[in-house]
């Protein structure tokens, strides 16, 4: 067994490092992803492995970014592209929405894009503005693409391989405030063997309410289940990992045993991903609830200054109180 | 123009030297503008470009036919869209009325092995690319989105959001340089269609930053018709769109973009340099739009009638012809045989188009994801049940 504890981050850097062996056309590009390895350090040594025509320094410009990434794909390259930071994503908004989303559907299948949009997302590193952002709902609302999100090193270690591997265009959100945190991961598996890539799973098991995250929120929840455990209530946490498309086949048959479901995300709630869950969830297991799907959100407004987001996203305190309402309900 | 390589000949002359090199034919020569052709049919024996560069072409007489049968196919086809649009049978059609030469003197200046990204403006170069007339129609029909192969026709589907493409075809040119296929004359060469409107764009912009940088084999060929929709080109910019070119570090040339014979010349060599590994370069095809920006558009709201008379005696076609004739390359029985070609030809894609079907609803479902979709997979079962739950339906 070659299972090593790693960090999330060093687990996507081990990810990244075995797409590029495994695929002669994958080729990294962004902003400082050469001799830097990424501002967080996720790409480090690859430039020095692979070369400066594997692993690209680009331009500063988000667009062209992508944009370039499309032409290299339409010439058969598979690329994977860095956005340094969420709230950066937003000049390559066009290409991403535009151009890389229906590439495959007006050609009517003849063009692929299969290119991995990579963003460390979400809060709570005490960033100045425009850093810690969760842009999920602009990309999850637009066909053609897919998009997934890792909440631990075993998955960021599978799932970008995945990602690269997939002929999907997918935007592949990294929790950037869980970079450091570590587990165990087997770097030797094959991929074959990995969980599905568009599949959410159990995060904890339990038996009183469903709770559901992703990304950097599981975490949260899985401390958030173990306070109410002291308490004598089994939270079953489900880590979604695949926000497009939605994989809520578990989340159906939990919500179907406990009646009360509650979604966690630290983007906005309004007309975030946690609204169309709480739909479909209520389509699909209206019968057996018995509280409203409830949602923990951050708040409708600008994401705050670092000094007041830890009101702003929610924690373990804030997922319990709608645990409880859902019980009082 | 079947035959491989005309002789376009171009040399790297001394700044001071181009006056002295010209034959009388140049005499009111614009040094900013390559002409090879003059709007009375005069051909001059070579032009400069800014940086010196002397541009001639060589031609036989049965290529000059050729590039002549190439205009006048281009639009005699793009005005039976036009027709069509106008009698409902088209939602859309953007004229190309005007900018024959520039389409299809860049067009042929291709060689087979060279990729393209167009506008939706392109049917020229589409046409020489010895691709069906008939492609993009069913973008404008409305009955698909593009639906072709990039890669089989050397020629990207049409982009419709302003300077896109050019970005598109810088990464392309990045993978042509990291695939190791530039550097002889077998090289790859790409060029990207634009127009002055999209100058503006950043992402054109971020384009000659990529290219400039990576030497990516890319040339810009940006046909200035004057317009985008209502807008001048002194609401675009302050230069002459060409120079922008040196600020990003490539050369960029302006050419008489109603003269095809300046514009296979001027693309030719520009691509050349692509193949062979000298990076980028910006062409400015100084040309007009003639009609209205797509079916659309009233130009009448934002352009005088002078302004179009005066560019009307530019016409790409009519220069051509009256070359044709002088220099006795062609004569009446060659100009009837292509306007009967042209009749021909579009009769054609008339009948073509007006057999276009309408696709099955449930094909909006098609194509999304490469390997499918089980949600959508789901979606098209409710929407052909739903179909089906009415009385007497078809589906």
């Amino acid at each position: 067994m070659a299972t090593e504890t790693l960090t999330l981050g060093k687990a996507l850097n081990a990810g990244l490092r075995r797409a590029l062996e495994h695929d002669q056309k994958v080729v990294i590009m962004g902003e400082d992803v050469g001799k830097l390895g990424g501002v967080f350090r996720i790409t480090d040594g690859l430039q020095k492995d692979f070369g400066d025509q594997r692993v690209i320094d680009t331009p500063l410009a988000e667009s062209g970014i992508i944009g370039t990434a499309v032409g290299l794909a339409i010439r058969g390259f598979r690329p994977v592209c860095e956005i340094q930071f969420d709230g950066f994503v937003y000049p390559a908004y066009d290409q991403i929405v535009s151009q890389v989303a229906k590439m495959h559907y007006r050609s009517q299948g003849k063009v692929r894009i299969p290119m991995v949009i990579r963003i460390p997302y979400g809060g709570g590193i005490g960033a100045v503005e425009h850093h810690s952002e969760s842009p999920e709902a602009y990309f999850a609302h637009t066909a053609g693409l897919k998009v997934v999100t890792c909440a631990n090193p075993q998955d960021a270690y599978w799932m970008i391989q995945q990602a690269v591997a997939s002929d999907d265009p997918i935007v592949f959100l990294e929790p950037k405030r869980r970079y450091w945190e570590k587990g165990p991961v087997d770097l030797e598996a094959p991929l074959s063997a990995a969980y599905p890539l568009h599949s959410a799973r159990v995060a904890r098991a339990g038996t009183d309410a469903t709770v559901l995250a992703y990304g950097p929120m599981v975490r949260t929840c899985l401390d958030a289940a173990a306070a109410a455990a002291e308490d004598g209530r089994e939270l079953e946490v489900v880590d979604l990992r695949t926000l497009s498309p939605l994989d809520l086949t578990a989340v159906y048959e939990s919500v179907r045993r406990t009646g009360r479901c509650v979604v966690v995300h630290e983007a906005p709630g309004n007309l975030g991903l946690g609204a169309e869950i709480a739909a479909r969830v209520t389509e699909e297991c209206f019968y057996s609830l018995e509280a409203p799907v409830l949602r923990v959100t951050g708040f409708d407004t600008p994401y705050p200054a670092s000094r007041v987001e830890e009101e702003y996203l929610p924690d373990l305190d804030r997922v319990l109180d709608a645990v409880d309402r859902a019980f009082g309900w | 123009m079947a035959k491989g390589d005309p002789g376009v000949t171009t040399t790297r002359g001394r700044r001071a030297a181009p006056r002295a090199k010209r034959t009388a034919a140049t005499a009111g020569g614009d040094p900013e503008l390559v002409q090879l052709l003059t709007p009375a049919g005069e051909r001059v024996e070579s032009a400069f470009g800014p940086d010196g560069t002397e541009y001639r072409v060589d031609f036989t007489d049965e290529e000059y036919r050729g590039l002549y049968r190439d205009l006048v196919l281009v639009r005699k086809l793009d005005a039976e869209a036009t027709a069509l649009q106008r009698q409902g049978e088209l939602g859309l059609w953007a004229s190309l009325l005007g900018q024959e030469a520039a389409q299809v003197g860049s067009g042929r200046a291709l060689r087979s092995q060279d990729m393209a990204f167009p506008t939706y403006r392109e049917h020229g170069v589409l046409y020489c690319r010895g691709i069906d007339p008939i492609m993009p129609l069913g973008l404008f029909r409305g009955v698909d989105q593009g639906g072709w192969d990039p890669n089989e026709f050397k020629f990207n589907m049409y982009t419709i959001v302003i300077g896109a493409q050019t970005l598109h075809a810088t990464g392309y040119a990045m993978g042509v340089h990291m695939d190791g296929k530039t550097g002889g004359d077998d090289g790859e060469a790409v060029i990207a269609y634009f127009g002055d409107g999209a100058t503006s764009q950043g992402d054109v912009n971020e384009a000659f930053v990529w290219a400039s940088v990576f030497n990516a084999p890319l040339v810009f060929f940006c046909q200035n018709n004057q317009y985008a929709i209502s807008e001048p080109l002194e609401r675009q910019t302050r230069v002459p769109l060409y120079q922008r070119a040196r600020g990003f570090g490539f050369p960029g040339v302006r050419v008489d973009g109603n003269d095809v014979l300046a514009s296979y010349a001027v693309t030719r060599h520009a691509l050349d340099n692509a193949r062979h590994g000298q990076g980028p370069s910006l062409i400015e095809a100084y040309t007009y739009r003639m009609g209205a920006h797509t079916t659309s558009d009233d130009p009448t709201r934002y352009r005088i009638a002078s302004e179009v008379e005066a560019w009307q005696a530019k016409d790409p076609i009519a220069r051509m012809k009256a070359f044709l004739e002088k220099q006795k390359i062609a004569d009446g029985s060659f100009f009837a045989e292509v306007d009967e070609q042209a009749r021909a030809e579009s009769v054609h894609l008339r009948e073509r188009v007006l057999a276009m079907p309408d696709p099955e609803p449930v094909t909006m479902f098609d194509h999304v994801y490469p390997h499918g979709s089980p949600e959508l997979d789901e979606q098209r079962a409710q929407f052909s049940r739903y179909l089906e739950s009415f009385e007497g339906s078809a589906h």
